[in-house]
């Protein structure tokens, strides 16, 4: 790798997770772009990064479920990057309750589309950049939620298990390019999306997340979960006959 | 904007509110939670460290800041820095510790936000040398309760700039507030302690220090009797660039509330009595972080848990330096005479009047201490606060959670231009907390 900085664009660059992502990765020398739709607030990232660090940063367009920012938003990183390297965090996602879900169709649709559709688009636009560029890194938030389906989350755990396969078989093209691509499955976060959930096991905060989604990133590791204890709970609950899960109310 | 409901409580934890709360991460989300958490008043609450009542709203919402911990502009030629008001002081040292800048004034607790500063206006143990937070404000951004957002300097609405200054976000909710780092600071102070056999000498002592010392605090033993009244530790510290701090103290937790009869007069007489002395009877003069020597008690998370499920008061007044000998041994031999445990008290200088009409310092003496709450504690502290009253001080409201209202009247005399504000910026009463209802500064609307 060249001595200039890698940048890092991070996509959905509101959501708290994302926001401690590009603090720790521009603490680690990296210059950033941040994506997002609400400019004002990634505005305000930037400054903070700027002021904290000496790193460059600068805002970009981004709307998942506008595609034709796309393309445009991953040219802006591309060239704001070069000549070093570019990787890529992928933060978007939104979970309405289940209940609302079963209400509305039309609801279960949108948060498919917004958790799954819109990202698998964004990155099959991003697979020929990265595969041209030889090198970089992708890290893209998954969800223990997609590990199983619940009763609880099912149409999020459904679009959340569809970009898991989906991920490995990105991860399976680009690894030939020399490019690795981490899925991080949290558990429940301490963030705006689940704030209003009560008390939620193993509520992990965003700083402690995003620590593991750069160094499983700068490692290269394929699938974690965060925090880590959730492989073995998910191994567990993954082992429980559908017989009986079925009748689980979680 | 999502709302949870949550129980909350003062620092001290012997005050509790049932709230709905909401946490906004983005710049916009404080306009929806102002729109929306109306009902029972709205208030904004940062790190959760004032002791009593003043970040509570009972029945009604409070929006937690904390998430909103953005650096948004520094100017190292002046040392201007303009943030969101839930970035901590603990936040403020990680960055500028390193380039030489520190807060310009800081309270006892690095987990204290920048709005809460504000709403407070804080002092620290540099208050004789730099006055207290609200001093080095130059504006802010305020959300006010009609919705718009205002920015306020001395020059652009100095009435409700003196009103937000110390006024316990009762004018509105800041979304950004501009204020002046201090340069020179180094990770490393240069600490010197000093036994002090009795109240006269600290106050005498005092009077020199608080002219040379750039830091300066006292540790009175609460309990000590007769003619070691007052007896204590006087700490003056200055910064040393280029001394090695040494290792930060670890972080411990306290697991569990401990239970209420582990603090007794005995055991925390013992503990005084350690702590006086260790610092031989010369004095001695050492090497310390300057966050240890800021926030002797982060090191302990959780700290507030020593004292029990039924939590504890602080209780803090200020009086005039002339008032302060009768004063201060008035108090003191209260206190020591009741019997009422409490580990060391701190006693402190304070150098000149606050910017804000609820500012706490005025030129005087501090003392400020814990009392666990037991039966008749609250009578005790009503007989302090009456002392501050009869000397022409007062109490501090970031600690108060039991002042009257004839006695915060008599205390805070700008409180007439205080409620003209109020009058003006929120005649319904929309921002409100349990202490302003307490002391008859709001109705509920």
């Amino acid at each position: 790798m060249s001595g200039a900085p890698d940048t890092w664009l991070i996509v959905g660059a509101s959501s708290a997770i994302a926001r401690a992502f590009a603090r720790r990765a521009a603490a680690a020398n990296a210059n950033i772009v941040l994506a997002g739709r609400d400019r004002p607030d990634l505005e305000a990232t930037a400054a903070d990064l700027r002021v904290r660090f000496t790193q460059r940063v600068e805002v970009v367009e981004f709307d998942a479920l506008h595609p034709e920012t796309h393309a445009a938003a991953l040219e802006r990183a591309r060239s704001f990057a070069a000549p070093a390297v570019l990787n890529l965090f992928v933060a978007v996602g939104v979970m309405p309750p289940q209940t609302e879900i079963d209400r509305d169709p039309a609801l279960a649709e949108s948060v498919l589309e917004t958790n799954f559709g819109a990202v698998v688009r964004f990155l099959q636009v991003a697979a020929p950049l990265f595969e041209a560029q030889k090198g970089g890194r992708i890290v893209v938030l998954g969800s223990v939620a997609g590990d199983r389906g619940r009763l609880s989350n099912y149409v999020y755990g459904a679009a959340k298990a569809g970009l898991h396969a989906y991920l490995q078989g990105l991860r399976a093209r680009l690894w030939r390019a020399g490019v690795t691509v981490t899925t991080v499955k949290p558990g429940p976060v301490d963030t705006a999306m689940t704030f209003a959930l009560g008390r939620l096991p193993l509520l992990a905060q965003p700083d402690a997340v995003a620590t593991r989604c750069f160094s499983a990133a700068m490692a290269g590791r394929e699938e974690i979960y965060a925090p880590a204890l959730w492989r073995l709970v998910m191994a567990i609950l993954r082992a429980i006959p559908e017989k009986f899960f079925k009748k689980l109310s979680i | 904007m999502t709302w949870k409901p949550m129980q909350i409580t003062g620092w001290g934890r012997a005050s509790q509110a049932q709230v709905s709360a909401a946490r906004p991460e983005r710049p916009r989300d404080i306009d929806a939670a102002l729109a929306e958490g109306k009902s029972g008043g709205l208030l904004a609450r940062g790190g959760g460290r004032s002791y009593g009542d003043a970040a509570l709203n009972d029945g009604g919402h409070v929006v937690l800041t904390r998430r909103l911990d953005r650096l948004l502009a520094f100017d190292p030629a002046t040392g201007d820095l303009v943030c969101e008001p839930g970035v901590t002081f603990a936040d403020l040292l990680d960055v500028f510790l390193p380039r030489g800048f520190m807060p310009p004034a800081s309270p006892g607790t690095s987990f204290a936000t920048v709005g809460g500063a504000v709403a407070a206006d804080v002092h620290g143990k540099n208050h004789d040398r730099h006055g207290s937070f609200g001093d080095h404000v130059r504006w802010f951004d305020l959300l006010l309760a009609d919705g718009t957002t205002k920015r306020v300097s001395p020059e652009s609405d100095p009435e409700l700039f003196a009103a937000t200054i110390g006024g316990m976000g009762l004018t509105g909710i800041l979304r950004a507030v501009c204020f002046r780092m201090l340069p020179g600071a180094s990770q490393a102070v240069s600490v010197r302690e000093r036994r002090m056999a009795s109240l006269d000498h600290f106050l005498t002592a005092f009077v020199d220090v608080r002219e040379t010392a750039t830091f300066s605090v006292g540790w009175i033993d609460a309990l000590a009797r007769g003619s070691a009244l007052g007896r204590g530790i006087l700490e003056t510290a200055e910064f040393t660039p280029g001394a090695d701090p040494g290792r930060p103290r670890r972080a411990r937790a306290v697991p569990f509330d401990l239970p209420s009869p582990v603090l007794n007069r005995w055991t925390i007489g013992a503990f005084n009595r350690v702590y006086y002395g260790r610092v031989p009877a010369a004095g001695r003069a050492r090497a310390r972080s300057f966050r240890d020597f800021l926030y002797p008690l982060d090191s302990i998370q959780d700290w507030n848990r020593i004292y029990g499920r039924r939590g504890f008061y602080q209780f803090q007044a200020v009086v005039p330096d002339a008032a302060a000998p009768a004063a201060l041994r008035q108090m003191l031999e209260m206190i020591s005479s009741a019997g009422r445990a409490s580990f060391l008290a701190v006693l402190k200088t304070l150098g000149r009047p606050g910017r804000g009409l609820l500012s706490f310092p005025l030129r005087g003496h501090t003392l400020a201490l814990d009392f666990p709450r037991a039966a008749g504690i609250e009578a005790l502290l009503e007989r302090l606060a009456a002392v501050a009253v009869e000397h022409g001080g007062r109490v501090y409201l970031a600690k108060d959670a039991l002042l009257t209202p004839a006695q915060f009247r008599a205390m805070y005399l700008d409180l007439p231009r205080f409620e003209a504000v109020l009058e003006r910026v929120d005649p319904r009463g929309v921002f409100i907390s349990d202490q302003a209802r307490r002391l008859g500064l709001k109705r509920s609307p």
